[in-house]
């Protein structure tokens, strides 16, 4: 056991530290440091530079353009693009949907979808969650009739991240009522955006913004191609699925960079006639989640390691999935109380490009911390709720 | 030891629960928070004519008489019904210098017409740099012998963009975090030198950065003693304290029986998800702590009521833990809901994020805490 890194190792973190000093474009950089959302060419523009480098597809088979790394290059990878505040890969396509593709698709879907995929050239949404299907994804009602050549999909999917930037979304859809399990009746289809019948309709969250649909489907045309698999296996892909989405969720290594920050903020902001940092009360409960955050970085270490000698994401990525939660909920609460006052106006102009800095509120990006504090009471809840999870350590893990 | 209301405190709770159920339900709220004026001035006018402006006053300065009681019980139906109207930095802060400084001609001035319903005010509680230390003033007052010059920034002024006067402290002596050399100054919002940014909140409220460059403040606006002004700061932003405390009291005790509600409709796996056991056990922990806060909520108005030395220490005592324990109830609130619980549409979110503000208003957990360690040890 060894907690220091190789030669190699610090090699690879030395490469990764070079693309990101000459490749990370400086708007975006800006944009980043001052709380401006990112447009969709921004996003799109930073994926194909990391798939110029080879980095686009970490976790994939290298066949299919992965890069082959060991779980410890995976893990320096994650960190330094954390610490130098880099996008986040949008997930649905490189991370949920393509796993699947390359796990149960055919070759003709393969060659089609994943190069498009890894090149960033199309955007992916999922549609699982439904009005009266949440934590009970099984229940899903929307229908896939199949007739000669085609499906014809009836149905609503919520909470679609970025719907409205998407040009394909993947489905869990009912092809079969008649089975003796729900679950055995639900398919894989992966949907284009642009047929006919598809709506997509905003949801404004809690801050205000709007990042989530309703995508309606009405009478739907869909080729038998776009099935993925057999039908009625749609829920073990879909399985698959959320489990790479629960290790990636935990977000231990954004954690990390955001921790930094926030002692950088406590550092300038005033308590008493002291810096915040000083406070004790504060000090300590910053230093409480810097080692609960220490602890699941370790978690997440040996998560790795064991799927670096063949094992799947088990039941245990749950515990990566409540405890990276709760910590980054943690860290928005301490964010808030660090702002004070100034985590109250509601200034969203402050972060659109070009607005004067002179007449800015409060220090930093410290007007934004409540908005997204409460965007952020989301991430319990989606991905499976926490409570979900939890069922999953009891069934799975202590067989309870 | 008596838990009785009188028969004219029933009434004003009353009378407030009811203005809450009839005519200010969440669509109603929705429109007047998302409107440009962020307030409705009918509401307020309403709020006169029921009296409700008065409540805090001297029957001889034309109020009602009320006290700690009957701002818990009104504060607690707002909570309820997240009522935006300023009634907080107008009656309660800024009413709560006025009722205490103001000398017969200020009473006239400013008084009279903020009972009367045609005033609004503010009171200019935070600097910058000063995050929850009332005394952490660097806004100067030069006396110029016919007049004072005030300098300086004053930061999250509460109703500082629609406030027609503005009660500002600023020091006449004294460096910044003394107590002594605090002055209260009654200024006309817009007197020259007065340059007010106001913004819009997160919880649906409103305030203001004001900077002041040689404001002028004429001697009749000093209210109270001049240099004298700290405690009589300090008494109104502890009435805002147990004011706001009783807010989030209702707010807590909404979002709760909303919770519980929610998971008797709400169906998944077959059943009501208020069947789950997990879910009962941690609705039942949201309802201890809401009875836990109520009643500490009632020791403390009593003790306020009561006019003692200790209603500091009290009222602290409730500020932490209300915010302490009240979070968790908000934030299981959102989460018993689910995706719903996050979405703008529905009331839950806008509780949560009320409650979130109150949490930082006048000192957060930590601060009280140790306000009520430090009074205790005194």
């Amino acid at each position: 056991m060894n907690v220091n890194f190789s030669d190699d190792e610090l090699v690879f973190r030395d490469e990764v530290r070079a693309l990101l000093r000459d490749k990370y474009p400086a708007d975006l950089r800006e944009k980043q440091e001052g709380g401006i959302a990112l447009g969709k060419d921004d996003v799109i523009r930073w994926q194909k530079i990391l798939y110029q480098q080879g980095w686009a597809a970490v976790n994939w088979p290298v066949e299919y353009g992965g890069t082959g790394w060991t779980p410890m290059q995976k893990h320096i990878f994650a960190n330094e693009m954390a610490a130098a505040n880099a996008p986040d890969m949008i997930p649905f396509g490189v991370k949920m949907v393509a796993p699947v593709i390359y796990t149960f698709g055919n070759e003709e879907q393969k060659a089609r979808f994943l190069p498009d995929i890894l090149q960033s050239n199309v955007w992916w949404c999922q549609g699982y969650s439904e009005p009266g299907a949440g934590s009970d994804l099984a229940s899903l009602r929307m229908r896939a009739d199949r007739r000669a050549d085609h499906y014809v999909v009836n149905g609503t999917k919520t909470w679609t991240t970025l719907g409205h930037f998407a040009d394909w979304i993947f489905c869990l859809v009912r092809t079969s009522s008649d089975v003796a399990r729900r679950q055995e009746g639900i398919s894989f289809l992966l949907i284009d955006m642009s047929t006919p019948g598809v709506t997509v309709k905003p949801i404004i969250t809690i801050e205000g913004e709007r990042e989530v649909n309703e995508v309606h489907f009405e009478n739907v045309e869909v080729p038998v191609e776009n099935l993925v698999g057999e039908e009625g296996k749609g829920w073990t892909y879909g399985k698959v699925l959320l489990q790479h989405e629960r290790t990636n969720i935990a977000g231990v290594a954004r954690s990390k960079y955001r921790m930094q920050r926030l002692r950088e903020r406590a550092a300038r902001r005033v308590h008493d006639g002291a810096p915040l940092l000083d406070d004790r009360n504060f000090a300590r409960k910053l230093a409480s989640v810097e080692i609960e955050l220490k602890a699941l970085e370790y978690t997440e270490l040996r998560t790795l390691a064991a799927v670096a000698v063949g094992k799947a994401p088990g039941p245990e990525s749950s515990i990566l999935k409540v405890k990276g939660t709760e910590l980054q909920q943690a860290i928005d609460a301490l964010f808030v109380e660090a702002a004070g006052y100034y985590a109250l106006p509601c200034v969203p102009q402050q972060y659109e490009a070009g607005f004067p800095s002179t007449e800015r509120i409060g220090s930093g990006t410290e007007t934004q911390t409540a908005l997204r504090y409460f965007n952020n009471r989301k991430a319990s809840i989606y991905g499976g709720s926490n409570e979900i999870q939890k069922n999953i350590i009891a069934k799975h893990v202590l067989g309870l | 030891m008596d838990f009785s209301v009188t028969d004219e405190q029933a009434m004003l709770a009353d009378s407030v629960a009811r203005f809450i159920d009839n005519d200010y339900d969440f669509d109603t709220r929705q429109k007047i928070a998302g409107g440009d004026a962020r307030f409705s001035r009918e509401m307020w006018q309403t709020f006169a004519e029921l009296g409700w402006t008065a409540v805090p006053f001297d029957e001889a300065d034309g109020g009602l008489g009320g006290g700690p009681v009957e701002l818990m019980l009104m504060m607690e139906q707002f909570g309820r019904g997240l009522v935006v109207e300023p009634f907080l930095p107008t009656v309660v802060l800024a009413g709560g210098v006025l009722r205490r400084t103001a000398n017969a001609a200020q009473k006239d001035q400013w008084l009279t017409p903020l009972i009367g319903g045609e005033l609004q005010a503010a009171l200019a509680f935070a600097e910058p740099q000063g995050r929850f230390d009332l005394a952490d003033i660097t806004t100067t007052a030069t006396n110029e012998d016919t007049h004072y010059l005030l300098n300086g920034r004053k930061s999250f002024v509460l109703n500082g963009g629609d406030a027609d006067l503005l009660i500002i402290p600023a020091r006449t002596a004294g460096q910044a975090r003394d107590r002594e050399g605090i002055t209260l100054f009654a200024l006309a919002a817009d007197a020259p030198g007065i340059n007010r940014s106001p913004y819009p909140t997160v919880d649906a409220h409103s305030a203001a950065e004001i900077v002041l460059t040689n404001a002028i403040a004429p001697p009749d606006s000093v209210l109270g003693g001049a240099g004298r002004g700290f405690e009589t700061l300090r008494a109104a932003v502890d009435d805002a304290t147990l004011a706001v405390s009783a807010e989030a009291a209702g707010i807590l005790r909404t979002m709760h029986d909303k919770t519980v509600e929610y998971s008797k409709s709400r169906v998944q796996f077959g059943v009501p998800i208020g069947s789950f056991q997990a879910l009962q056990h941690r609705m039942v922990d949201m309802l201890m702590v809401c009875e836990q806060c109520r009643s500490l909520l009632l020791w403390t108005a009593m003790v306020a009521a009561s006019g003692g030395d200790d209603a500091a220490s009290a009222i602290s005592a409730l500020k932490y833990q209300i915010g302490r324990s009240g979070r968790l109830v908000a934030q299981e609130a959102v989460q018993i809901h689910g995706g719903m619980g996050v979405t703008w549409e529905l009331d839950i979110a806008h509780y949560f994020k009320r409650f979130t503000a109150i949490e930082t208003l006048f000192g957060n957990s930590d601060f009280h805490l140790d306000r009520y360690i430090d009074l205790s040890n005194a």
